[in-house]
This record gives structure tokens, sequence and C-alpha cells, in this order.
């Protein structure tokens, strides 16, 4: 996994709340399976819609998704993290996010900062005024900079560590083989086998 | 202090506690579909990884899976392509599967319990996020991401961050004709889409410890439309009694051995929950969704709300754009709005009793002109223990199709999909945009009330069609 320690970008203002993984991208792409090439599912349904934001020229190129509460929910599907990276994003800020959709973009070196629902409000504004501004993800500092607005952001340490030094979690966990097997050898023999 | 359920089970599988790190949690059964795993197996493939416990794994075909023609080979090419890969993975990596023919395939959360696979204290994960459904056993039950499936795939582990804990007092005894569905379609409204963000929630009360197994899979299962990765209810007789004598359930010394484990596993008189939310049963009525998500709910005999009801905007916001989506009128009553199509299944109801319900008010009825009634069955034993009490006759003579096993409608990934446009009574979990087919409109029902809705051709109870019988 690469590296992630300071990100700067121009940003996209989604103005919604409960944005499930559903929308950002519907069950019929899920029947691929790559791990890449899933950039046009991304937001596939809205993206109909010619005056949804992310078909606004001004915001092409983007690589920060600034979006409302509650982001995430529903399907596991990782899938919708995958559309996120292949379309350019290595950032999502929002007030809350799901929780195995926040996993999932840990797994995957996309950064999900969580901020105050008001310095949503205010990037939002700010990035409306000027589609040109960049935004500066600080991960190292847990710091969200655009023009003069300066915002801490909360990131799991733990996540936080591992997307610094970008590490494979599966690695890993295999360091400590030793004890799983005694974990293993200790089960009780009441516990279900599959086959 | 004491602990709760959910922190006991928790407890009995860390396999490695250190200071700044998830816990490493050992993982009981891991169970695996054809659409969150290719990638994950892919990964083992490229790392050169086997699979640690293909004893402790388990795949079956469900989300992509026709209902009809099974016996040919799937004509979408590109689902075909996705179920082959979980064969040829299943094969190459040693872990059973359960393919569309097989007497055991089904939806991977009704498969589990049915065989008796999903038993109190267990750790249970799946690629999806309903695996919540297992958790009426008091296992800890979760969905997970496809780096994760790789990862249990390869360790047998999960590295899990801890959570907090969420008591959901029902308390008093349902009322008549309240359903499983009903209670959780009413706790979600009450907590909202992101209320249980960060919890495990542990059903409790009367209104609980009253419900068959399959009624509490239905109410465990639909914990992440709270936005709670897990749901829990305490063991008790009720589930010993569902569990013994099933294939992989304990047999013989084991069994004694198994149930008094199980019989701690409560949450203790001093525990503390870090939330308590309380409902009275006595307020609870059929309860269907209005909107886009699962927390948009009202009681069907209220009406339709309003953006103006909200005093946060975002909530505003939301309710606005969700009756545009939906096609709606503030304020029209619930039980006014036509439907399309009806669909009878998924993990959340799509179980025995579930088609016993619906097939009870279909008896002797007939579904709406221009209603397309679909029923489905959760698993394939299901389907044929419905056929044995002739339940696909009920439905049959009633007009509505019956269906072969699989998610079907629920997600729309097979061939069976709501049009766009049209609007939809499902007892499936969720009512995004476009969930159910692009442009498809869902409301969340009990299978009393899709039945009901389907003979009606608008949304009803049981109790709308005795009124009409007797007006």
């Amino acid at each position: 996994m690469e590296k992630f320690t300071v990100h700067t970008g121009r940003a996209l203002p989604l103005r919604r709340s409960n944005v499930d993984t559903d929308q950002i991208i519907p069950a019929e792409y899920l029947k691929r399976i790559t791990r890449h090439g899933f950039e046009d599912a991304l937001f596939a349904a809205w993206r109909s819609d010619p005056s949804f934001v992310l078909n606004d020229p001004r915001y092409a190129g983007v690589t920060v998704l600034v979006a409302g509460p509650d982001f995430g929910t529903g399907s596991s599907r990782e899938h919708a993290v995958w559309a996120l990276q292949d379309y350019g994003f290595k950032v999502v800020l929002s007030s809350r996010f799901a929780d195995i959709f926040r996993g999932n973009s840990g797994k995957g070196g996309l950064l999900t900062a969580l901020v105050d629902q008001d310095v949503v409000e205010r990037l939002w504004e700010a990035v409306e005024a000027d589609p040109q501004l960049e935004v500066t993800v600080d991960l190292v500092e847990r710091q969200v900079r655009a023009g003069d607005l300066v915002a801490p952001f909360e990131v799991d340490d733990y996540v936080r560590w591992r997307l610094l030094e970008g590490l494979d979690d599966i690695g890993l966990t295999l360091q400590h083989a030793d004890e799983i097997a005694a974990f293993e050898a200790a089960r009780p023999a009441f516990k279900p086998v599959t086959a | 202090m004491g602990r709760t359920l959910a922190e006991k089970v928790w407890d009995a599988h860390v396999v490695r506690r250190a200071e700044g790190e998830p816990d490493l949690l050992y993982i009981d059964l891991h169970l695996v579909h054809e659409v969150t795993s290719p990638q994950a197996f892919d990964g083992l493939r490229a790392a050169g990884r086997p699979v640690r416990r293909p004893d402790l794994t388990l795949a079956t075909e469900d989300h992509n899976v026709p209902t009809f023609d099974i016996d040919k080979p799937i004509a979408d090419p590109i689902s075909r392509a996705q179920v082959e890969a979980l064969r040829a993975n299943a094969a190459e990596f040693g872990v059973p599967i359960y393919s569309l023919g097989s007497e055991e395939q089904g939806i991977v959360h009704v498969v589990g319990p049915q065989l008796g696979l999903t038993q109190p204290g267990m750790t249970v994960v799946c690629g999806d996020s309903h695996t919540s459904t297992h958790g009426a056993f008091g296992a800890l039950a979760f969905g997970i991401g496809t780096s994760e499936v790789e990862h249990v795939l390869a360790t047998q582990t999960l590295p899990l961050k801890p959570f907090k804990t969420m008591a959901i007092e029902i308390d008093g005894p349902l009322p008549s004709g309240v359903t499983a569905k009903d209670v959780i379609l009413r706790v979600i409204a009450e907590i909202g889409t992101g209320g249980g963000q960060g919890y495990v929630l542990e059903y409790r009360g009367e209104a609980i410890r009253a419900l068959s197994m399959e009624a509490r899979m239905t109410i465990c299962n639909m914990s992440i439309e709270a936005g709670a990765r897990a749901g829990l209810i305490a063991p008790d007789e009720t589930t010993f009694a569902y569990l013994e004598g099933r294939e992989r359930a304990p047999q013989g010394e084991e069994w004694a051995a198994a149930v008094a484990y199980w019989r701690t596993l409560v949450t203790d008189d001093d525990a503390e929950f870090d939330t308590v939310v309380r409902i009275d049963a006595a307020t609870l009525s059929p309860f269907v969704t209005w909107g886009t998500n699962p927390g948009q709910g009202v009681p069907l005999s209220a009406s339709v709300p309003s953006p103006d009801d909200y005093a946060d905007p975002v909530d505003a916001d939301a309710a606005r754009k969700a009756l545009e989506y939906m096609g709606l009128e503030a304020r029209t009553p619930m039980k006014q709005i036509p439907v399309d199509t009806v669909f009878i299944g998924s993990c959340t109801n799509g179980r025995i009793e579930d088609l016993r319900a619906a097939a009870e008010v279909f008896r002797g009825r007939s579904v709406a002109p221009g209603v397309q009634a679909l029923v489905v069955p959760g698993s394939v034993r299901v389907r044929l223990a419905a056929e044995a009490e002739g339940l696909d006759k009920v439905f049959e003579a009633a007009g509505a199709e019956w269906r072969n096993a699989g998610c079907s409608m629920c997600l729309a990934m097979n061939a069976d999909k709501v049009a766009p446009g049209k609007r939809s009574a499902s007892t499936s979990n969720r009512n995004f945009e476009g969930r159910q087919g692009p442009g498809s409109r869902t409301h969340l029902v009990s299978p009393q009330v899709a039945a009901a809705t389907a003979v009606v051709g608008r949304l009803a109870s049981p109790a709308d069609l005795d009124a009409l019988v007797d007006a």
C-alpha cells in the first residue's frame, strides 16, 4: 500500500447526507472480479443527471470529496472504496462515516477524515465559491487547510500509523502466527466445522 | 463490574491484545459468497498464501443467481463469470461450497443458521453487511469488506477496534399484528441510520424474549441499517431448541458442554451499557418506510411526512430529496400509496415463518390486477419446506410467482428487478435509490403487509383486508 502523509488537491462539494454505498457504486457493477476499473461506476445513477456536481467541468480532476453526514452507509462492498480511488479521490471528509465503509477505506489507503459538520459546511461554501481552491489534508498534523480555514480532523491512531507507513494488515497479523496457533489449540471441541 | 453479552463473546476470542493496537480476534465461522470474494482470493494467490482454515469457511452462491431456469447456464455472462470464479476459487483453496442446484444452496445468512453452524458465543463474519443476522443466536457477527475477507481467509483472525454497547429494550408484549420487521423498522426510525455507529446493539426485553429464532434473525439482520455493525440477542431455551439436532450443532456429550457454556452468555445484572434505548411495545404497530433510507419510516396508519417536520436542516433536505425521488407528496396517507411490485424474500424475511405468514394472508385471495408479486425463498431448504406444506400452491393460486432461492430483488443483481419509476413493497432491508433496479422506488414492509399490499394494490395490513370484507 502507498504511504499517505500530506495530500493537496481540489475538492468536490457533495451536498448530500446518507450517501449509501449503493449510490457510490450500484450493485450492477459488483459483478466484475477485478480490483480496478471502477471509475465509470462511481455515483453511476447520479452521473446520468447532467446537473450532478461530478459532471461540472469546474470540478474535473478533484481528489478530495467533501460529503454530508453518514457517508458510506449500507452494503459492505469495498468496491465503493475502489470506485472512489479509481476516480482519483484520495480523501473523503465528512462529519459521520458508516463503520464498515470507514474500515474498508483504511485497508485500501483512502483516508476518511472526520470533521465537524461546521467544517464541512465551510468547505462546501469555499469550494463552491472557488472550485480551484486547493485543500490540504495533512495526516501527520491531523489537519485540513483550505484558504484561511484550518481545522483538525479525527482518524483512528492505528489506521493513521498504517497509512503513514503504508503497511499491509495481513503481513502484520502473520507475525503473530504462533499466538493464533496457540489460541486455536485451546478452542472448545464443540465449536462447529463446515466440512 | 459485570460484562455485557457482546463483551463476553469478544473477550473469549482475543488472540492478542497490545497497547495502541486493535485486538486481534479469532473468527469461528467465515461465510463467503461470489460478490465480495474474488478479489480476496486473487490477493491470496498473488501472495502465495493458503486459506488457513477451510474447515471454518463456507461458500454459497446467492447474490447473482437466477431464481428461474436454474438448471440452465446463468444467462448473464458477467454474473456467470463471477459465480464460476467462486467455484474455481473454492476448488483451488479447498473451501466447501454449496452451488446452485445443491439442496443446501441459498442466501448465506439463511444457510448458516439452518445448518446449525451459527451458534451462541461464536464470532461470525462474511463479506456482507447483513451478517448481523447471526447475532440472533448470541453470536458476535458482522459484515466485512473484501480486504478483511482476504485477511480472515489468510489468518482466521481480524484486528478490530473496541466497540460501545447499546441496549435496545422493548418493554412489554408485542400487540397483535405487530411483527419483528415492524419492531426493527421502528428502532431504526427512532435512533436513525447513524445512531448505532460504533455500537454493538443488544436487543432485550419481554417482547424480544417471546420471539422465535426466525423473528430474532429479522431484527438482528437490520442492525446495520441503524449503523451498527452487529446486533445480538442472548441465547435462551428458544435458541437451544432451535439448534438441537441440527446437522452442524454439537451432538451427545458435546451438546451438554455447549449448552452449559451458552447459558453463561447473558449480560450480567451489574453490567452497564454505554447507551440504553427503551421502546414501549404497546406503542408499536405495522411500520413502513416512505423515503430512501431505512430510517425514513412511519406507522402504516400515518401519512408521508413533510420536510417542514424536521428541525435539523440536514434531515429536512434529505426528506425533500427522498420525496422527490419517491414521487410522493407530503401528507399523503401511506395506505393510499399504490404499488406495482411486491417482493417477499431476502435474508431479512425469506425464511419459512415469513412465507407461512405471507401465505396466510394470500390464502383464498388474489393479487390485485396490474401488481407483480414475487415470492423468493431464502434457501433451497426453505423452498422445499414451503412446498411440502403446500405454500407454493397458495402463492400461485393467488397469482404470485414462486421462485428459486437467492437474494433476488433485494438488490437486483440477477434478472429480478423493479422497473424504472415503479414502486415496490418489499420485505427486504434497503430502500436506497435504485436498490431494486435503476429508478426503483422501495417501501420496506413486513411479509404480512407485503401480502396484504399485493392483494389491495396499495400499502395495506392484513387487518385492512378483514375490514374490506366486513364493509
